[in-house]
């Protein structure tokens, strides 16, 4: 099998180890505590567990369903129009989402459609009755189409941009109408990356927590998540824990598998692109029916943005700008989302290209080994095994070594990115396997290969995905709360946790101030990185 | 084996730190809120530094029941010598584990309503859980619990999950301890004016404060902070002729830190004003102990409950679980 031999699959494999480490390190712990007793296992399945779990996949089912619909169309309609004003603010604005902490997100929603929201009478002339508010199954699916289908829409449209203007030259040439450019050049591309994305967005939906519990109205709408989270928290039973985690775990495999044999596998062009830019592909009605799906979309993210500002700038921002607490945190979310991303970029990139190596090694007709799939689907399963059981896990170890709160900054670092690495991986993907599909023969003829071929002729090719797959990475870790709760350590306080702590002790205002604050940083990275990427 | 291993690495590290740290160092576990930059704890380091000639570390996990956890898991190889902000729902379970001493201090100056006499654990300060209503949504308080399970659905209260919150929990003792049996009945009734259950204290306070919500399960100090610190009397805390539920916070000292004389100097410390002057307006809790001087005229006119409510450690660890199973069969209904 000269396929192992190959770097860019033992950098896959070396990648894939760092993520399992992390991974089975926590179990183990959490293990080697439970094996005192194992009573809390069985005792969690019965009937409720059995409700919860019905309602858990209810609502990650129609939450990924109600995101990636309408991002087909929102994607397709950005692709069509490559140009226009706004465009790149709009590509911003769908990554903010991913740094938004829940509860802010959750309260910005409120603000609009809640009980006491701005469309309260509206909505309450609509029904003909006093408006109480999208509590329920509404709520949660209204708060995950937020998050997630920016994100969706952004992924299609990655994929859409990998289509070589050529092809989009010929259809035009060929005078192909919206229609038949959809099915012959548009769908293809985006149905070979739907499993991908909804599966991703699946397992964004089934590990929700703080939405379901404070959108989804009471204890009917409870996901596992908040199970294991009680299992562990409260209760501190590793052994239901473990188990739950567990079930979480077969749960999203049956799904994700489902999903991959829904689509289909696609090989990518292997054409040069020779144009540089497309035009507007649209004409007419077209284009009024997409500026309409745009705007739409827009309304939809930039909605609990704008009442997070509105409620933002009502706080003492002024006295915010100059609390040194405020600066320190800025720093630390700053570092430790740096290095996360940095990290993270780099397992995505170690996966990735171990992947494509793997795939194009074996005939088109042998079916993927284990590995590759590992690869690939595989290491988006670390997205559904709880922050709380990596750290809990951890902590267990750790405490042997005594060196729990030295470690708290690399946990914190390294948990974030491998919870970001996903998202990485869809972002650099489709980019990078076209790439490689381009100039595997030619560098074997030359006979370039290792780091040389990564640097001459790899990278200019995924330069500007890696950015973005670098922006997405550290949005997310700067958005993240999770672990650093879990490790309470006084040094290592970020923007979420400040944030969580002044709404913890009455100081709602400077909480929304902080929220804007968190948004704005975020924003200001998005365009940084678009310049970077444009300059670069 | 894995204890054995435990306790050797434990003896191990002390007998390399005991040299350096020349017991001039007392380490105490406490929860986020309290050593956040206006939490008492800053306070309390800097007046006991003054008098104890040593160094305060303060070590805060998210709340009481991460502290237990936490102490738990560590078990005899904890740093702490203290353990501070328990409160008396878990007291049965942290008694339990054996890792705690006997506190040995005279407690005169305790004072929680009912008394103290626990040799374990002394308490720091106390709370009675309160509906909070916003006056600028409605005027007229409700008078008893019953009036609120049993009044008008369409008046919202957001409420908090008692798996994952201590308000939470107190709810639900509270309503356990006046309805008894009816509890479930009581739940149903409520639950229709629930507009949703939020993990915990901060998200369902900061519903209810932006408005979505008239009411709130809070505590009968919260509206003093408004009173004091935003000077506004828009939210008022309505008195139950039940009574209210109380919550005591208390302190206990580690086996560990058992041995270091610091300890049980800082838990007589902590009954008297060089601790507790700070509880009211940084913790916004009543103060468990002597203050030099009388609170912000604002406590006093914090809801006096008619009747303290209040289980025993024992009953509710006994209960808890079947409690909150009857509770989830009502509210997922």
């Amino acid at each position: 099998m000269g396929v192992y031999r190959d770097s860019r699959v033992l950098a896959g494999i070396a990648g894939l180890a760092a993520v399992g480490l992390l991974i089975g390190g926590a179990f183990a712990g959490l293990i080697s505590e439970a094996l005192d007793d194992w009573s809390g296992a069985a005792s969690a399945f019965d009937s409720y567990l059995f409700r919860i779990t019905r309602f858990t996949l209810w609502q990650a089912l129609l939450s990924t369903l109600l995101s990636v619909a309408p991002a087909i169309l929102v994607a397709r309609a950005l692709a069509r129009h490559p140009v226009f004003w706004g465009r790149s603010f709009i590509l911003r604005l769908f990554a903010l989402p991913l740094a938004v902490p829940a509860i802010v997100a959750s309260l910005g929603i409120l603000a609009l459609l809640g009980r006491a929201g701005i469309f309260a009478d509206a909505l309450a002339w609509l029904t003909g009755e006093p408006w109480q508010g999208i509590y329920g199954l509404s709520g949660i699916l209204v708060a995950h189409v937020f998050f997630n289908l920016p994100l969706a829409t952004r992924f299609l449209l990655h994929a859409l941009e990998t289509v070589p203007t050529d092809q989009w030259r010929l259809a035009a040439q060929l005078g192909m109408g919206p229609r038949t450019t959809f099915r012959l050049i548009e769908w293809p591309v985006m149905r070979a990356a739907l499993p991908g994305v909804a599966g991703l967005i699946f397992m964004l939906c089934i590990t929700s927590f703080t939405i379901v519990l404070t959108l989804g109205g009471g204890p009917r709408a409870t996901t596992l998540e908040v199970a294991i989270y009680q299992a562990l928290r409260f209760d501190f039973d590793p052994a239901r824990a473990v188990a739950l985690t567990a079930l979480q775990i077969a749960l999203t495999v049956v799904v994700v598998i489902l999903l991959v044999r829904a689509g289909a596998d696609m090989v990518a062009d292997a054409n040069m692109p020779v144009a540089r830019r497309r035009p507007n592909m649209a004409r007419g009605p077209e284009t009024f029916f997409n500026a309409l799906v745009i705007l739409v979309a827009l309304a939809f993210v930039a909605g609990p943005f704008v009442s997070t500002i509105i409620s933002g700038v009502q706080a003492d921002l002024v006295r915010l700008a100059s609390d040194p607490a405020v600066h320190r945190a800025t720093l630390t979310s700053l570092g430790l989302a740096f290095i996360a991303a940095a990290l993270s970029l780099l397992l995505s990139l170690s996966l990735t290209m171990a992947r494509s190596a793997m795939e194009r090694s074996r005939g088109r007709t042998a079916s993927p080994s284990f590995l590759e799939r590992l690869f690939d689907t595989g290491a988006g399963f670390v997205l559904v095994v709880p922050p709380v059981v990596v750290g809990a896990g951890w902590f267990i170890l750790l405490i042997d070594s005594g060196s729990v709160f030295s470690v708290a900054p690399v946990m914190v670092v390294t948990v974030n990115a491998v919870m970001a690495m996903p998202f990485a991986i869809r972002a650099i993907r489709p980019a990078w396997d076209g790439a490689a599909e381009r100039h595997d023969r030619l560098c074997a003829s030359l006979g370039i290969s290792g780091v040389n071929r990564l640097r001459l002729i790899d990278w200019p090719s995924i330069r500007r995905p890696a950015f973005t797959a670098f922006a997405f990475a550290m949005a997310l870790s700067l958005g993240d709360l999770g672990v650093i709760a879990l490790f309470g350590s006084d040094e290592v306080k970020t923007l979420p946790y400040l944030l969580f702590e002044r709404m913890g002790s009455y100081r709602t205002a400077d909480a929304a101030g902080i929220a804007l604050f968190l948004g704005i940083v975020c924003l200001a990275l998005m365009m940084l990185v678009d310049r970077t990427r444009r300059s670069a | 084996m894995r204890r054995q291993f435990l306790s050797l690495l434990a003896l191990s590290t002390a007998l390399v730190a005991v040299p350096a740290a020349a017991q001039d160092k007392i380490t105490i576990y406490t929860y986020e809120s309290f050593t956040a930059e206006w939490g008492p704890g800053p306070v309390v380091k800097k007046n006991f530094e003054e008098i104890c000639n040593c160094t305060v570390d303060f070590v805060a996990v998210a709340d009481g029941v991460a502290l237990l956890n936490r102490v738990k898991l560590e078990g005899k190889s904890t740093s702490a010598d203290i353990v501070l902000g328990l409160d008396t729902n878990l007291t049965h379970e942290a008694k339990e584990t054996g890792l705690f001493a006997p506190h040995g201090i005279a407690l005169d100056k305790v004072d929680v309503p009912g008394g103290w006499s626990d040799d374990t654990f002394v308490p720091f300060d106390y709370g009675y859980f309160a509906i909070i209503q916003d006056t600028e949504a409605f005027s007229t308080p409700y008078k008893s619990l019953k009036d609120l399970v049993d009044g008008y659905p369409e008046q919202k209260i957001v409420i908090q999950d008692p798996r994952t919150s201590t308000p939470g929990l107190g709810l639900l003792l509270w309503v356990k301890a006046v309805y008894g049996d009816k509890a479930s009945e009581a739940w149903e009734n409520l639950s229709s004016r629930v507009l949703t259950v939020t993990p915990g204290w901060s998200e369902a306070y900061s519903l209810f404060t932006s408005g979505e919500a008239p009411m709130v399960l809070s505590y009968t100090t919260s509206p003093a902070y408004h009173e004091i610190n935003e000077d506004s009397t828009r939210y008022k805390a309505m008195s139950f002729k039940e009574g209210h539920y109380l919550q005591v916070e208390v302190a206990a000292a580690t086996t560990k830190g058992a041995e270091n004389p610091l300890t049980k100097q800082f838990l007589e410390f902590m009954t008297g004003p060089g601790f507790q002057d700070a509880i009211p307006e940084t913790n916004w809790m009543f103060p468990a102990g002597e203050t030099s001087g009388p609170l912000n005229p604002a406590f006093d006119r914090a809801v006096k409950p008619a009747k303290t409510l209040a289980f025993s450690p024992e009953e509710i660890a006994a209960n808890r679980d079947a409690w909150i199973r009857e509770w989830l069969d009502v509210m997922s209904r």
